[in-house]
């Protein structure tokens, strides 16, 4: 375990139990989130990476069980004991989520329900709590923050709401937010600012779990990238590494199927044929192979690994080939 | 196959739509608030327009106005050359036939308790009068495999689909009857990226092969660059700048549109480092604000007196581009 | 399916496969559906098995009334007049059934029609629609179907019209609410865009997706109509002679309260339980089929 990293995953697995039997949305998980640090975790409906998160907090629906570890700051917060979960969650550790209304209770006043958060786990008085609201409330970089403390939530729009429910997850001064998807329901204008108010606080220390399915985004923050498919870790690397040259067939045509503004007018797009297996329903060796445009043989045989080579990692075998034996 | 030639199938001028706002006053007029306001617009025969816009613009109550879903306050439609009236049951089915429409939500659309078939054999019927059974299966299976789904889909139900299949089986029902304009009411919108593209593309290659019109609605700028051959602007109701894709997304000339494409997250992380993030005052959170002037200028960095008094009109600033802002006519296009 | 596992579980619950199986899990539910179903077999079965007819005095005993007793083949004793209970608490079972299913079809069939159509249209045609539901449903009903008994004679078919014709309204108002919501879905804009007429709107798309409650609240209105049915008879304004229901039982049984409390306690004891099975199924089908659409 790297000497900063402050929130490390091992092993992790999601299951639930459906009508339709055992069915697991996150399998055999490995990550770490080092302090300061943004880290994004990419990939598309059904990869599991809303559940990954949800699992290692504790917020699954009923019917979702975990396994294995996750460690915030070198306590494990899926053991027996739910102390440590308890007392990191919401003061060390905060989550936003895409709709800000799950934040936010529709009858209290911005201002009340900020500095709530701090009087109800006794950590300020009522006057420090109404100064720190407004503090945090500016650093998000909410417009005439001192009216909007007393105004309702219906009467914000979506981004400013949206700011709203990160200024209270930033009202304990966590060490570590975890944002799912939290830009994916605003306007696009709204986004960059949102994604802005993100990055701030990373440069300030915060460490930042960004979970989304939009790569544009991605690139606007993060330092890391790691990206999943049906439930499993598919490839990790630095942002730049990624983008530049993208060693897993899907992160590359994820990448691909991205429209852009400067590429030729009214080019073909590049999509990925078929769709991600249903869950439950994955497929022998390599869950990504029926798609592949770089299909080995061994694909469909044998499930390639998650292997490490410095700073990046790559489950495909594909990879592995001797050089010169092909494109 | 015989092309129809060359004509403007939709027409529509000054359309206004209102709303009636919850009252702050026991007397007095209703507040209203417009959600489309003096909007006009032409697809000719093949033609791709985008209708980009955030939300709010009026993009979408646009669109159920023009397939007579909603009935506009002021204004014409008209349909290749027919205006359109609420109270004109005939020419409203004349109308449907040739005018179809695919939404934002791919399992929502599409009616949970019937089968995907059924689905499809049933806008069939609707459109063209009763079918021999036979032949409309065989016209869904047909349609169904040309919009790239397995024909044995045809007996699942929408909630056993994925959003891809969902939203292509919704542009097949689209299609059965062969429409000139197919309105696409953020149609991908709500699909993962690479099914997007997928989408996309099946657009682009069913208008090809069919000769077939598109009203694309979007607030994703890119997607819209891929399809469509002009592109309209919209904010708050009314159209702030038109013209062809390739003028648009070279010199946008008003400072909305540029603002959307300044905010078009790039794939890129080196192109981040290198722009700035678009300093935008707030706006304001209360829609029905009679503003008094341009309706962007709270937003606006160049605003000045004369926008915060006069509603800017849409004006040629070159080559059939429009656009609707006083500084586009005394600044340039920046670069 | 795109999504979530989680999204999956929990899908728009409505279709009969997982409706079914929900169902299932539900032990009460299922208990009160086999109960039902018992007390059903045996309403139909049991005069069959008995050698006394619905109407026959049995001149043996002495007295006439005479408690339950297997040694002289009247299960569940006698009446006053010294008929055989156990015939008459099964054809009375029948007859109750009877009312309370036809009565209630009667209001589905009317307060669906009414409901979705006037949902589905809305505006002013909804307006009218729903002050007339709000007007019936202030009339007192008792005393409308008091008159329409005295005027008409206590027919069975009377009791039938009666009951639906008051019945209705509430599914109608349940029905319009559902529908209300249906009409801004995706599917029913898609289905105007095609130029369906709204008739055919309403029959193919609004209504199937109303069923599911309406199936719950059908069931939910039999024990009500069986209830409304013995009131009727307890007043005396319910089924004639020779004919009788659980209702007329239980008047009957309570003049003889004292002194022959089996005639009581037989027929309530029935109507109870049947009252309770039907509210548990009708609970179970509800959570099952989870009329929260979208």
């Amino acid at each position: 375990m790297a000497p900063d990293a402050l929130f490390e995953v091992r092993d992790l697995g999601v299951r639930f139990t459906t009508p339709r039997g055992r069915v697991s949305a996150v399998r055999e998980v490995t990550l770490e989130v080092r302090r300061g640090e943004c880290l994004a975790v990419v990939g598309e409906s059904g990869s599991g990476k809303s559940q990954l998160f949800l699992g290692c907090l504790g917020l699954l629906a009923a019917g979702g069980v975990v396994e294995g570890s996750a460690r915030f700051d070198g306590q494990e917060l899926l053991g027996p004991d739910d102390g440590p979960r308890r007392a990191a969650l919401g003061t060390r550790l905060a989550m936003v989520f895409q709709d800000p209304m799950n934040a936010l209770t529709p009858h209290l006043t911005i201002g009340r329900q900020l500095a709530e958060v701090v009087l109800e786990r006794g950590l300020l008085d009522a006057a420090a709590a109404r100064a720190r609201s407004l503090e945090v409330l500016q650093s998000v970089g909410m417009p005439e923050s001192e009216e909007r403390l007393r105004q309702y939530p219906h009467e914000l729009s979506g981004g400013q709401r949206q700011r709203a429910a990160i200024a209270m997850a930033l009202m304990t001064r966590p060490d570590l937010l975890v944002a799912d998807e939290p830009t994916t329901a605003l306007d696009v204008t709204v986004q960059a600012q949102v994604i802005d108010v993100l990055r701030k606080a990373r440069d300030r220390g915060l460490a930042v779990v960004l979970i989304t399915h939009d790569m544009g985004v991605v690139a606007g923050i993060a330092d890391r990238v790691a990206v999943m498919y049906a439930g499993r870790i598919v490839e990790t690397a630095p942002a730049g590494e990624l983008f530049a040259a993208p060693a897993h067939p899907y992160t590359a045509a994820l990448l691909a199927s991205v429209p852009r503004l400067d590429t030729p007018l009214a080019g073909r797009l590049v999509g990925i044929e078929g769709q991600p297996p249903a869950p439950g329903a994955e497929p022998d060796g390599c869950a990504f192979a029926p798609r592949c445009p770089s299909v080995l043989e061994p694909c469909h045989r044998s499930r390639p690994p998650l292997e490490s080579h410095g700073s990046r990692s790559v489950a495909c075998h594909a990879l592995r080939r001797p050089a010169g034996a092909g494109p | 196959m015989s092309e129809a030639a060359n004509e403007t199938l939709l027409r529509v001028r000054n359309l206004t739509v209102r709303f009636p706002m919850p009252r702050t006053r026991l007397v007095g007029p209703r507040p209203w608030i417009k959600a489309v306001d003096a909007v006009d617009l032409e697809i000719d025969t093949g033609c791709t327009l985008g209708l980009v816009g955030e939300s709010g613009c009026g993009k979408s109550t646009l669109a159920r106005a023009i397939l007579a879903l909603v009935v506009p306050q002021a204004g014409t439609i008209e349909w290749r050359g027919q205006p359109l009236r609420h109270d004109d049951a005939v020419g409203l089915r004349r109308m449907r036939r040739e005018l179809q429409v695919v939404f934002q939500d791919p399992v929502g659309s599409l009616d949970p308790r019937m089968s995907i078939g059924e689905s499809v054999a049933e806008a069939l019927e609707a459109l063209e009068g009763p079918q021999d059974a036979v032949a409309t299966r065989a016209r869904v299976n047909s349609m169904l495999a040309e919009v790239g789904l397995d024909p044995t889909i045809h007996a699942r139900y929408p909630h056993e689909l994925s959003g891809g299949q969902c939203q292509r089986a919704a542009i097949a029902r689209a299609l059965v009857g062969r429409p000139k304009l197919l309105v696409c009411d953020e149609a991908v919108s709500a699909l993962d990226v690479s099914v997007q593209a997928q989408i996309v593309n099946l657009l682009a290659d069913l208008r090809r092969r069919h000769g077939l019109a598109l009203l694309f609605i979007s607030h994703n700028l890119a997607v819209v660059r891929h399809l469509c051959d002009e592109v309209a602007v919209l904010y708050r109701g009314r159209v702030v700048e038109r013209g062809t894709s390739a003028a648009i997304f070279a010199g946008p000339r008003h400072p909305y549109t540029r603002a959307l494409l300044a905010a078009v997250p790039d794939p890129d992380p080196a192109a981040h480092a290198r722009a700035a993030v678009p300093e935008l005052r707030a706006a304001a959170a209360a829609e029905a604000v009679a503003v008094v002037g341009c309706a962007y200028q709270p937003r606006c960095p160049l605003a000045d007196g004369l926008c915060r008094e006069q509603v800017p009109r849409l004006e040629d600033v070159g080559d059939g581009h429009l656009a609707a802002c006083h500084q586009a006519r005394i600044r340039p296009a920046a670069s | 399916m795109a999504g979530s596992i989680r999204a999956s579980a929990m899908t728009e619950g409505a279709l009969w496969g997982d409706a079914r199986r929900r169902l299932r899990g539900n032990r009460a539910a299922i208990a009160a559906a086999a109960f039902i179903a018992v007390l059903v077999l045996a309403a139909l079965l049991g005069p069959l098995g008995s050698p006394y007819a619905v109407d026959q005095v049995d001149w043996t005993l002495s007295p006439l009334a005479s408690p339950p007793s297997l040694a002289n083949g009247h299960w569940f004793g006698t009446d006053s007049n010294g008929r055989d209970l156990f015939v008459r608490v099964w054809t009375g079972t029948q007859v109750s059934l009877l009312v309370a299913l036809l009565a209630t079809a009667v209001s589905v069939v009317i307060g669906v029609a009414w409901g979705a159509t006037a949902g589905y249209l809305g505006g002013r045609v909804d307006g009218w629609m729903m002050r007339v539901v709000d007007v019936l449903y202030a009339l007192p009903y008792m005393f409308f179907v008091i008159i329409l008994t005295v005027v008409f004679g206590r027919s069975l078919w009377l009791i039938f019209l009666a009951i639906g014709a008051v019945g209705w309204l509430t599914m109608a108002r349940i029905v319009r609410g559902q529908a209300l919501a249906l009409r801004q879905r995706e599917f029913v804009l898609a289905a105007v865009a095609l130029g369906l007429p709204a008739r055919r709107i309403i029959a193919r798309h609004i209504v199937p997706n109303v069923l599911g409650t309406v199936i719950v609240y059908a069931t939910l209105t039999v024990p009500q109509v069986i209830l409304f049915e013995s009131f009727l008879s307890f007043l005396g304004l319910g089924v004639q002679e020779p004919l009788t229901s659980l209702g007329r039982l239980v008047a009957e049984g309570a003049l003889e309260m004292e002194t022959a409390p089996w005639q009581l306690l037989v027929p309530a004891s029935v109507l109870a339980l049947l009252l309770l099975a039907l509210n548990f199924l009708g609970d179970g089908l509800r959570d099952a089929l989870d009329p929260r659409l979208g």
